[in-house]
């Protein structure tokens, strides 16, 4: 017998006797208030992320000194000029010298601080992780007030990767003390700009 | 790699230094507030620094009973990491609460997650041929391994048909379950854990001690030791700024060239195909996303409908582990990138004949919060080493046996079974209860000691018969002889090694029940004769 | 009314202070109480180290002994417990139903079936840390345990609260176990008594004169602890300061 026919027939055979059927999910109450915006931003930085305000005024100069800083920048999008090319990038390996990578996100995420993206938006995935900054461009339309109204998006469905970030890489495996920047990006800072 | 070539880079203003208290390196925020997200600690734990040798794991014999009382007795004997230990875990514990008790719909939640994994465990079949189906369509190799021998032959297989000699992966206690890095590194295989709690446990040859720290049990000295040894880092700087960054500096390189990446899977959703990782370092995507070759080891027990589902779990699962609202990534992996593959070994390794047990089948609807483990007292106090198994703490108690009822007969008695996991798992598994259900099994099967069990007996032929208990206890002077040993059931009194004896009571409630209330009456009757 | 006192073995040997304010405050509140003299144990000690068997003929003792009450009443939470949740070891009987489910633990028995509302005889004018056991707490569900998102209630401290001059102080770790855990306590000595250190040196910080409990076993432990670490705390169980233990 195939493990696949093996373990299958497991299951069958040993089944818990009783009646479970599928709870239907409601519909949580947002714990967050009315204003989105305001809400997605205090729950950004407490999970280590930064906010900028880019609907007046210089709407870059929020990150302006991020940018400044950077040799090598990687943008997915019209707003941010950036001097590396995703799309002619064959292989994830040539982005691990990307210092900022600028990306817009799907949709953000109030009751956490969330922001979500796919390939689609990626273009390179691995860029949202190898690079040492990510700035990301969300339209405050955008925001969902809760992580259940964000699993009944459509995204989880189709595409081939879907990931939510909330602030930066972080580890507190030594002692407990915050460190970001473990393995992905050092800083996630969220700009916020209307499509 | 030289020691100067390990300096952190400059943070790029990430952080202040002059926001920083002298003894706290923790994080700070945009407004320069302390940070407390992901397993951070919400003051410093910051260990003595006083040199005290790191207490090691239970002692494995072969398939002889682990002694989890001995070993926890040497972590006792490490105060200084005992200490750092129980306040760390205590304080995810206390972030567990607040973050809990800020939903109101907290109780329902738990109630929901365990409905749906109730019901996703009794049709198991079903949803792994539609996840089947569904990760096919979506040009995703899928295997299934029987058992962890299993697993590890079908991953070689993989490896090895495609020519890749370098593995870089994410955290993942089902390939800690097949023995995976052990078997790979036997054939020639080079593995690279990438999160910082298991790269310290993986160059220090040791087994991940807690399901989500799994370096909990080390401190900052015991790291830079490691990592000196291992890394050529610094052996007197214990800044874990610099261990961390360190740790970052030299695996990158494995992540840019390994030939292929696996990661585990926290939830893998039938509708769609999709497996569901949720880290805080980002180690996971990376490990799926640069190499050209990426696995995904899924323990068949999670599997969980539908995408909607996951608005219950997410919801929980970080809150209970870390007191976090969600991990720093909570990433979905469903289909391969442009010219990659992508496989998922769906692995059974036990869990199948789990299911068919009545008392212990609900342990399956585990998630790996670790919340059980951080609020175990016992836990706190022992050390994960102690329990010489893949699953420690509380969980661990009722999982372990299910792998090996000899080697880990002892481990349901590691345990008070004050209940207080039970009321902190987020899928309700009701822990305790089958610690103690365990209890029954172990000792039917005769898992247990001669000597514990012929203690039982004596003391049930004694509380069975009120003239065998009286006699035992009767007299006031004979109780204080007999009873202490006899009420703790110990012939080898280790009751006052560490805790003074209850001082002598003049007399049993039996005997001033007797004397003042039957007597009395006696005698009350007989004056109320009298005087008649 | 007719009530069964149950006696717990440690009580009737090394506390019987808490026997007789037991059975001195049931009757002050108006029960009429019996001690079937018969009485030894509730078979905890065996049936929670998994030896059913062993236990089995405690438990029908138990059962014999008590069987004729309206009500059972014991002073402890984790012997009620074990009658309520594990006395499984011998045939589920009509009359064994009936034990079980009229088995009530002192606070409980005093809280939700006679509705206490004054004690205006007893005064205790102590700082006081009460230490809620865990089979009273989780098992049979005296408070809502700190990990719980329920609404607080807490049947001990209610009844507390009506004695007069009682000062609660709080510890910072409320509902964490005090690791006597029966024959863990003597199976695994060393984390038991690191647990009752951590715990008593709690009671200790927060200004604690006296531990109050419902369950004399874990009191023995934490006294024996305290003894040990010579930290000035002492120790008294619910049932006497309700019945208006002077101390």
């Amino acid at each position: 017998m195939s493990a696949r026919a093996g373990i299958l027939a497991a299951l069958k055979a040993n089944r818990p006797a009783g009646d479970y059927p599928l709870p239907d999910v409601p519909t949580f109450v947002p714990l967050v208030g009315d204003d989105l915006v305001e809400e997605f931003g205090e729950r950004l930085k407490r999970m280590g992320g930064r906010i900028e305000d880019g609907r007046t005024g210089d709407p870059l100069a929020g990150v302006q000194e991020r940018l400044a800083e950077a040799k090598v920048i990687a943008s997915a999008v019209p707003e941010i000029a950036g001097n590396r090319d995703l799309r002619a990038v064959r292989y994830p390996q040539e982005v691990e010298d990307v210092d900022v990578a600028v990306v817009r996100a799907v949709f953000g995420i109030a009751e956490t601080g969330s922001v979500l993206f796919t390939e689609g938006e990626l273009i390179v995935n691995a860029v949202a992780y190898l690079a040492q900054h990510l700035i990301v461009l969300l339209d405050p339309a955008d925001i969902l007030p809760n992580v259940q109204a964000a699993y009944k998006r459509p995204e989880f469905g189709c595409s081939a990767y879907a990931v939510l970030h909330t602030g930066p890489s972080a580890t507190a495996d030594i002692e407990g003390v915050l460190i970001h920047g473990a393995q992905g990006v050092r800083s996630l800072t969220v700009l916020l700009m209307p499509r | 790699m030289s020691v100067e070539d390990l300096n952190p880079r400059a943070r790029d203003g990430v952080i202040h230094p002059e926001v920083r208290a002298a003894d706290d390196e923790s994080e700070r925020g945009q407004d320069g507030g302390r940070l407390q997200h992901a397993e951070a600690a919400t003051k410093p734990i910051r260990a003595p620094k006083v040199r005290e040798a790191q207490p090691r794991g239970a002692k494995i014999r072969g398939d002889r009973p682990i002694d989890q009382a001995e070993a926890a007795e040497r972590f006792l004997a490490a105060p200084l990491h005992q200490a750092a230990h129980d306040e760390r875990l205590w304080d995810l514990r206390k972030k567990r609460d607040a973050s809990a008790h800020g939903i109101p719909e907290w109780e329902e939640l738990r109630e929901l997650a365990s409905a749906i994994k109730a019901h996703t465990l009794t049709h198991l079949d079903q949803y792994l041929e539609q996840f089947e189906a569904a990760a096919k369509a979506n040009g995703v190799q899928v295997h299934w391994a029987a058992d962890g021998a299993d697993h590890n032959r079908i991953v070689l297989e993989i490896l090895r048909s495609r020519g890749a000699e370098t593995l870089v992966k994410s955290k993942s206690m089902l390939t800690e379950e097949c023995g995976f890095r052990h078997h790979m590194a036997a054939n020639g295989i080079e593995i690279i854990e990438t999160d910082l709690g298991e790269r310290i446990q993986q160059l220090d040859n040791e087994e991940p001690s807690h399901i989500v720290a799994p370096a909990v049990h080390k401190t900052r000295m015991d790291v830079a030791e490691v990592f000196s040894r291992t890394l050529g880092t610094d052996p007197d700087n214990d800044d874990a700024h610099y261990l961390a960054e360190s740790q970052r500096e030299t695996t990158r390189p494995y992540i840019l060239k390994a030939d292929a990446g696996m990661t585990g899977c926290n939830f893998a959703i039938a509708e769609t195909g999709t497996v569901v990782t949720c880290t805080n370092e980002g180690n996971a995507d990376l490990s799926g996303n640069v190499p050209p070759l990426q696995i995904h080891s899924i323990g068949i027990e999670k599997i969980i409908p539908k995408v909607e589902h996951l608005g219950v779990f997410i919801r929980l699962l970080s809150r209970s582990a870390l007191g976090s609202p969600i991990t720093q990534y909570t990433s979905h992996f469903r289909g391969p990138r442009a010219g990659t593959e992508m496989h998922m070994v769906l692995v059974d390794n036990g869990r199948s004949a789990r299911l068919g047990l009545e008392e212990f089948w609900t342990s399956l609807k585990c998630i790996r919060c670790g919340a059980c483990m951080n609020t175990c007292p016992v836990y706190r106090r022992s050390g994960g080493l102690s329990y010489g198994a893949t699953y420690s703490g509380p969980i661990g108690l009722i999982i372990d046996p299910t792998f090996n009822k000899r080697k880990y007969s002892t481990l349901p008695f590691s345990s008070t079974m004050n209940g207080s996991c039970t009321n902190v798992c987020p899928v309700k598994i009701n822990i305790h209860e089958q610690i103690f259900a365990w209890r029954k099994v172990l000792v039917e099967e005769h898992h247990i000691p001669a000597l514990k069990q012929g203690m039982m007996k004596a003391a049930g032929a004694v509380l069975s018969r009120p003239a065998a208990y009286r006699a035992a206890i009767g007299a006031a002077d004979s109780a204080l002889k007999v009873l202490p040993r006899f009420a703790v059931y110990n012939p080898l009194n280790t009751w006052g090694k560490k805790r003074e004896m209850p001082d002598a009571p003049r007399q049993t409630f039996h005997a001033w029940y007797k004397q003042n209330r039957m007597q009395k009456a006696a005698k009350d009757a007989t004056v109320k004769d009298a005087a008649r | 009314m007719r009530v069964g006192l149950f006696v717990p073995c440690y009580v009737d040997a090394f506390e019987p202070e808490v026997g007789i304010a037991t059975l001195e405050l049931l009757e002050r509140v108006g029960c009429t109480v019996e001690y079937p003299f018969d009485q030894t144990c509730c078979g905890q000690p065996m049936a929670n180290t998994g030896c059913h068997a062993e236990a089995a003929a405690t438990e029908a003792l138990f059962v014999k002994n008590f069987s004729d009450f309206d009500y059972v009443v014991a002073p402890s939470g984790s012997c009620v417990h074990q009658v309520r949740e594990h006395l499984t070891a011998i045939p589920l009987t009509e009359e064994v139903k009936k034990v079980r489910a009229s088995t009530y633990e002192l606070v409980e028995f005093l809280h939700d079936v006679l509705k206490i509302e004054a004690l205006p005889w007893a005064e205790f004018p102590h700082k006081v840390a009460y230490h809620g056991n865990c089979n009273a707490l989780r098992g049979i569900h005296h408070a809502r345990p700190s990990e719980i998102v329920k609404p607080y209630f807490s049947k001990p401290l209610d009844l507390l609260r009506l004695v007069k001059g009682v000062e609660l102080v709080d510890l910072a770790r409320p509902d964490e176990c005090c690791g006597f855990g029966g024959t863990f306590s003597v199976f695994e000595p060393a984390v038991s008594a690191k647990m009752g250190y951590d715990k008593v040196a709690d009671q200790n910080r927060a200004g604690a004169q006296y531990v109050v409990s419902a369950d004399s076993s874990c009191l023995m432990h934490q006294k024996g602890c305290a003894e040990r670490l010579g930290l000035p705390l002492r120790y008294i169980h619910i049932a006497q300061v309700l019945n208006g233990a002077a101390a």
